[in-house]
């Protein structure tokens, strides 16, 4: 998007420059077929190893059904695939070839350089989420959600978050193979503890109430809230708060720590 | 300097870079640009080239000192600043997997004021490359890209760090004269570069950088003025240095011998070169394998770099280190004329 200026000479906007970023962004994502795969099918397939992994029976004395047990989980799946995963590849990609340095000296400022790179793959996430949402409605006949609200305001806390945490993971990953290893932790820390494999209403109170503090908690919390309506405006506030405080502290760690260009 | 009467476009005061780990790279650097003029800084690597540039550039801020580019400061003042620079950095900075095309259309959406695409590319003539991924150009077709998009907004100011490296010899004539051009059309250049060809041919000033201060600067000429000039020839067979004429009155400053090579370093290359052949001719011997050469920038850039002392005061035009102060550092015997 450009606007004339008096001397006939066009201005680039910030929306103008992350928009041309975004799309050279777009194009690198269709073309590196590793990351697209891991991006594109791992969420769609492995919702489907959640749903045998806990009891029916159990389900349903913590109030969930098969429905509200594996759309939490696909959103997070995606959120940790589609957008965490694949962006600290893009990131670290982009500072070992100079790219985010050359960038640097171009108008675009810091967080257009971010946003724009992280643009495609929050997109993907999104349009995830939404296919995940219609299928499982579909296919495991979850009814319409009581509070659509929160999901979609869960959906959106998950996104930031996940983009932040991707480029604070960067900062601490040398190659493209090392982040693969050093997105690990939140991976599993996630799966394990954010309510995508159990949900927390069945684990015990005190190892709940911890799990609630972990990055992805909140955004999985909302959505599963938003489709089983059982949410406090109480709980539902926490969660939002406690989003809101790992996106806080990811922004702050990045704008602190975040490198530009290889460590010589 | 003489370009006081112009407009200051690049100003440099005092500057000083600090890295992580406390090595100080740029130690007190001083110069300015005028508008229109091409600027270079020549060193070794190591020098503290890119580091200074990458402070006008507006990448780092500066560890002290002073700097300002187009009357602003590059780091704080970048959104007034960068619309009206271009800068190639010493290494590319593209993704591998875009295509030329797609690249400058990338670099085109970020730039105010952005001639057509086609337009940049063809200026260094990398049209017919437009849908080759980045990752299949080779070195010199990088630089040539990384130039075009240095030219995409059509800058007041370039800044270009070692813009012909990886070039072959066509590839750099054409750059010096797209560089050309472009200061004639009113563009300021600063550009880093170890090739000493490319700092006398192109700038209208220069700096010799050395440990991070600047050990030399002025026109081309004024800096190797200061320089002497050398005379080489083998001695007649039965010769000794002992049987030259006095030196000093020959207008030498001082000399190297190797085997039965004879180097002579004067400031008066006609006066010496004339006693000289004089009294070869005199005596009827030949010089075998003379040589006589003017004083060169390599001459004054080798000099800084082996033997200009930490602590050359920086900022002062031509400092270079008086013959008779340096001390030997080659394997070369050296003795001092009285």
């Amino acid at each position: 998007m450009s606007a004339v200026v008096g001397t006939g000479r066009t201005t680039t906007t910030p929306a103008g420059r992350m928009r041309a970023l975004a799309r050279a962004e777009a194009t690198l994502f269709l073309r590196n077929k590793g990351t697209l795969v891991a991006a594109l099918f791992v969420p769609l397939v492995l919702p489907v190893s959640v749903r045998s992994a806990v009891p029916e029976v159990n389900l349903k004395e913590a109030g969930l059904s098969v429905g509200t047990l594996v759309l939490p989980a696909a959103v997070g799946f995606s959120l940790l695939f589609a957008v965490y995963a694949a962006l600290i590849g893009a990131f670290v990609a982009r500072r070992e070839e100079l790219v985010l340095k050359r960038l640097r000296t171009g108008e675009l400022r810091d967080v257009e350089i971010l946003a724009g790179t992280a643009l495609p793959a929050a997109m993907t996430g999104l349009v995830q989420c939404l296919l995940l949402a219609v299928g499982c409605t579909v296919v495991l006949d979850l009814d319409a959600p009581p509070a659509p609200q929160l999901a979609i305001i869960g959906l959106l806390l998950g996104l930031v978050t996940a983009v932040a945490l991707a480029a604070l993971t960067a900062t601490f990953s040398r190659t493209t193979e090392s982040a693969q290893v050093t997105s690990l932790p939140l991976m599993l820390l996630s799966f394990a503890g954010s309510g995508m494999t159990v949900p927390l209403e069945m684990l015990p109170d005190r190892l709940a109430s911890f799990c609630e503090l972990l990055p992805l908690t909140p955004a999985i919390t909302l959505v599963r809230g938003a489709w089983t309506g059982d949410l406090s405006a109480y709980e539902a506030l926490g969660a939002v708060l406690a989003g809101l405080a790992w996106t806080v502290l990811s922004v702050f760690a990045v704008r602190r720590w975040f490198r530009w260009e290889p460590r010589r | 300097m003489e370009t006081n009467e112009r407009e200051h476009v690049i100003e440099v005061t005092d500057l000083r870079r600090v890295y992580g780990g406390g090595f100080e790279a740029v130690r007190g650097v001083s110069f300015s640009v005028g508008r229109g003029e091409i600027f270079a800084l020549l060193g070794t690597n190591g020098a503290g080239k890119t580091s200074t540039v990458e402070v006008l550039e507006g990448l780092a801020p500066p560890a002290g000192g002073r700097v300002r580019v187009l009357g602003h400061d590059p780091y704080t003042e970048r959104a007034v600043v960068r619309p009206r620079t271009g800068v190639m950095l010493q290494e590319g900075g593209f993704p591998s997997e875009l295509t030329v095309g797609e690249t400058a259309r990338m670099w085109a959406g970020c730039t105010s004021g952005a001639r057509p695409e086609a337009e940049a590319l063809a200026l260094v003539g990398l049209e017919r490359r437009t849908d080759v991924r980045v990752k299949q150009l080779s070195g010199g077709e990088r630089r040539r890209l990384d130039l075009a998009l240095a030219l995409l907004g059509s800058p007041e100011v370039l800044f270009l760090d070692e813009p012909t490296t990886g070039l072959d010899a066509e590839g750099r004539r054409a750059t010096w004269e797209l560089v050309r051009e472009l200061r004639d059309g009113g563009t300021t250049v600063l550009l880093t570069t170890h090739y000493l060809e490319e700092a006398e041919d192109l700038a209208d000033r220069l700096a010799i950088l050395h440990e991070g201060r600047i050990a030399a600067a002025g026109t081309p000429a004024e800096v190797t003025a200061s320089q002497p000039s050398r005379i080489s020839f083998e001695l007649p067979s039965g010769y000794f240095v002992g049987d030259l004429p006095p030196l000093g009155p020959l207008g030498v400053s001082g000399y190297e011998e190797e085997g039965r090579v004879i180097r002579l370093r004067t400031h008066e290359l006609q006066r010496a070169t004339t006693r000289l052949l004089v009294w070869a001719e005199q005596a009827g011997v030949t010089l075998r394998g003379l040589d006589v050469r003017s004083a060169s920038l390599e001459e004054a850039f080798l000099r800084i770099a082996r033997e200009a002392p930490a602590g050359v005061e920086s900022s002062v035009a031509t400092n270079l280190p008086d013959v008779s102060d340096v001390s030997d550092v080659s394997d070369v015997s050296e003795e001092r004329v009285a």
